[in-house]
């Protein structure tokens, strides 16, 4: 315990010290605050529309004619953070040679990438919470609403599925820096499969859906169908359901009916009303179960491969 | 096994279907300078990684200062440092802070540790320095800095991939010197891997020499060329113009003579009187010969080493 407490506080320290976490925290204020001056400009119109009293959690889910909502620039964000304190964790170690001397010490192995994945963990909650209380603090003073206790409650929730979303993407990135030398390597497989789960999956899944139950004169079932095709490939990305979860986590009322399909008729039949925040974690528990699924199979993997890797100095 | 820190006995490690260390007994004194000889694959590497417990053996048994590596692979590494071929240190970091570093994994308490990265960094001549971000330093100061960063957990065994490789003469034989007088003073036990044999034979008291995972040779110098060169006691290299086969016959008909080789157009004679007169008075006799050079040889360890991989 004491080695990895002694390796988490060095990468700490290196974290916090290092351009790309001046850069990454520096991306996140400026996307952060254009994000709720949009906001402050739309709350208005945005809370008479709604049928909820949960004004204050529209300062991250509201956007703007151009710019989206805070929402969609932290799904854009979190991997890259993500990706940025996890690409080179092991490799760049192997490069400059240091391993071989830390392997040395008188420390388990796997105290180097529990620490460093600790550390990176720890850098991610910081910068995620941090920008979101800055965010809550300026909502609070610009609309004069306070947020309540549930409000409250479903912003702590929804920073940690941001950090458990992160931590997937940070262990992904781990795993390539555990089995790929060169860390330009490593950062440019992460970002492609960022880039693979980010834009391609819902072409992918749309396109699928369609050839298997074409839209064209469809019956309602096959309408249903090729809704339900597309909702099983999505849900195969940890973007979309990072998406899925804090969008029903934030938006209570009527965002849990894009789950599944639903005709017309139904919603008819509906009274619409928000959902508590019961609920609403009972409609994405299994999307964020799969989240942290992902991230713990992913330093898993990179865990059992780093262990049994034999280190050479050459 | 008092006398010994390292000890194998039948050590094998295999990968795949390749044998890297082929059947290994070897014993290491404690308080000695030990060499380890060999080319690339030889299986150097792989008996240090065994020794600090970084990879298991196949078959066998190691010991390290009456440890286990496998079962007990930490209480090896307190008492054992490493400096591998290429060490590599926090570039942006300096070199109390890399040291420190170095210390808090071992555990060593802060007011203690300053004093130790003190002690050590005097030792190695890099007192004046300490503040110095590493990525500034030379690869002769990175080396030496490395020398403290094992020096850091008072260790009764080091080890050294290559230490002087790449080095200028001038700080290759500082560093020699430290290693002398740390074994002398500290009575560290060393065991050097390296290609550079006149390093070897200089510092080490005992040589062993690998070969396709296997200890091909191993004693100090001097054993390694009696059992190399027929254990005579003079070795003289004579080189002439003529006919070399009429000379060494000649040179055998001689009293004294224990062996004659030839070697182009020169004949290592041994024996065990030095009759390098004699020598010379057979040669000029005969018609139409020149003796050119005659000089009594000290085998030097790379001898012997080129001798056993021309044998293998």
């Amino acid at each position: 315990m004491r080695s990895i407490l002694t390796i988490y506080r060095k990468e700490l320290s290196d974290y916090f010290s290092s351009k790309k976490f001046l850069i990454l925290l520096g991306l996140v204020y400026i996307t952060g605050l254009t994000s709720i001056y949009v906001a402050i400009q739309n709350i208005r119109a945005a809370a008479q529309s709604s049928t909820d009293a949960l004004v204050f959690l529209k300062l991250f889910t509201t956007s703007g004619d151009v710019l989206p909502s805070f929402l969609y620039f932290l799904s854009f964000f979190i991997p890259i953070i993500g990706i940025v304190f996890g690409f080179d964790a092991i490799n760049s170690e192997k490069s400059s040679k240091n391993l071989s001397r830390l392997l040395s010490q008188p420390i388990y192995r796997d105290s180097i990438i529990n620490g460093k994945f600790l550390a990176g963990i720890t850098t991610m909650t910081i910068i995620v919470s941090s920008i979101i209380l800055v965010i809550a603090g300026i909502g609070l003073r610009v609309i004069g609403v306070p947020p309540s206790a549930e409000e409250i409650l479903r912003i702590i929730i929804f920073i940690a599925i941001c950090v458990c979303y992160g931590t997937f993407w940070m262990s992904l990135a781990m795993l390539f820096s555990v089995v790929l030398d060169k860390t330009a390597t490593s950062i440019l497989t992460s970002v492609a499969i960022w880039i693979f789960f980010f834009f391609f999956v819902q072409i992918i899944a749309s396109a699928i859906a369609n050839a298997m139950a074409p839209l064209e004169n469809a019956s309602l079932a096959t309408q249903i169908r090729n809704f339900n095709i597309g909702l099983g490939i999505n849900r195969l990305s940890p973007s979309y359901l990072f998406m899925e979860s804090i969008t029903i986590l934030l938006i209570p009322s009527g965002s849990h009916l894009f789950l599944r399909a639903i005709t017309t008729s139904d919603i008819s039949n509906m009274i619409l009303s928000p959902l508590s925040l019961g609920q609403s974690l009972i409609q994405v528990w299994p999307q964020i179960i799969a989240i942290i699924a992902l991230a713990i199979i992913c330093f898993a993997i990179s865990y059992v491969v780093f262990i049994k890797q034999e280190i050479r100095s050459t | 096994m008092e006398n010994y820190i390292i000890t194998t006995k039948n050590l094998i490690k295999k990968y795949g279907s390749k044998t890297a260390v082929d059947n290994l007994n070897l014993n290491i004194d404690k308080g000695s300078i030990y060499g380890l000889l060999g080319p690339n694959g030889a299986g150097k590497s792989t008996i240090i990684l065994m020794i600090l417990g970084l990879t298991e053996p196949t078959e066998g048994f190691i010991s390290v200062a009456d440890f286990n590596p496998i079962k007990e692979p930490l209480k090896i590494k307190r008492i054992t440092g490493y400096l591998p071929e290429k060490v590599g240190f926090y570039e942006d970091m300096n070199a109390f802070q890399n040291l420190e570093y170095t210390g808090q994994l071992n555990g060593i308490p802060a007011k203690e540790l300053a004093l130790k990265i003190e002690e050590s960094l005097k030792i190695v001549g890099l007192e004046n320095d300490r503040k110095k971000i590493v990525k500034y330093f030379s690869k002769g100061m990175k080396q030496r800095l490395g020398i403290a960063d094992v020096l850091i957990k008072d260790p009764q065994l080091v080890i050294f991939d290559e230490p002087t490789e790449g080095l200028d003469v001038e700080v290759a034989n500082q560093i020699l010197e430290t290693i002398r007088e740390l074994n002398k003073t500290k009575q560290i036990t060393f065991l050097i891997s390296s290609h550079q044999l006149n390093l070897v034979q200089r510092i080490c008291d005992k040589v062993g020499i690998m070969s396709n995972g296997k200890l091909i040779g191993e004693g100090n110098v001097k054993e390694l060329s009696d059992n190399t060169f027929g254990g005579n006691k003079y070795q003289i290299e004579v080189e002439i113009i003529g006919d070399i086969r009429k000379v060494s016959e000649k040179i055998k008909s001689l009293k004294d003579i224990k062996s004659v080789s030839v070697i182009e157009n020169s004949l290592l004679i041994g024996t065990d009187e030095d009759i390098r007169q004699e020598i010379s008075k057979a040669i000029t006799s005969l018609d139409n010969v020149i003796l050119t050079k005659m000089n009594m040889k000290d085998f030097s360890l790379e001898d012997i080493y080129l001798n056993y991989f021309k044998e293998v």
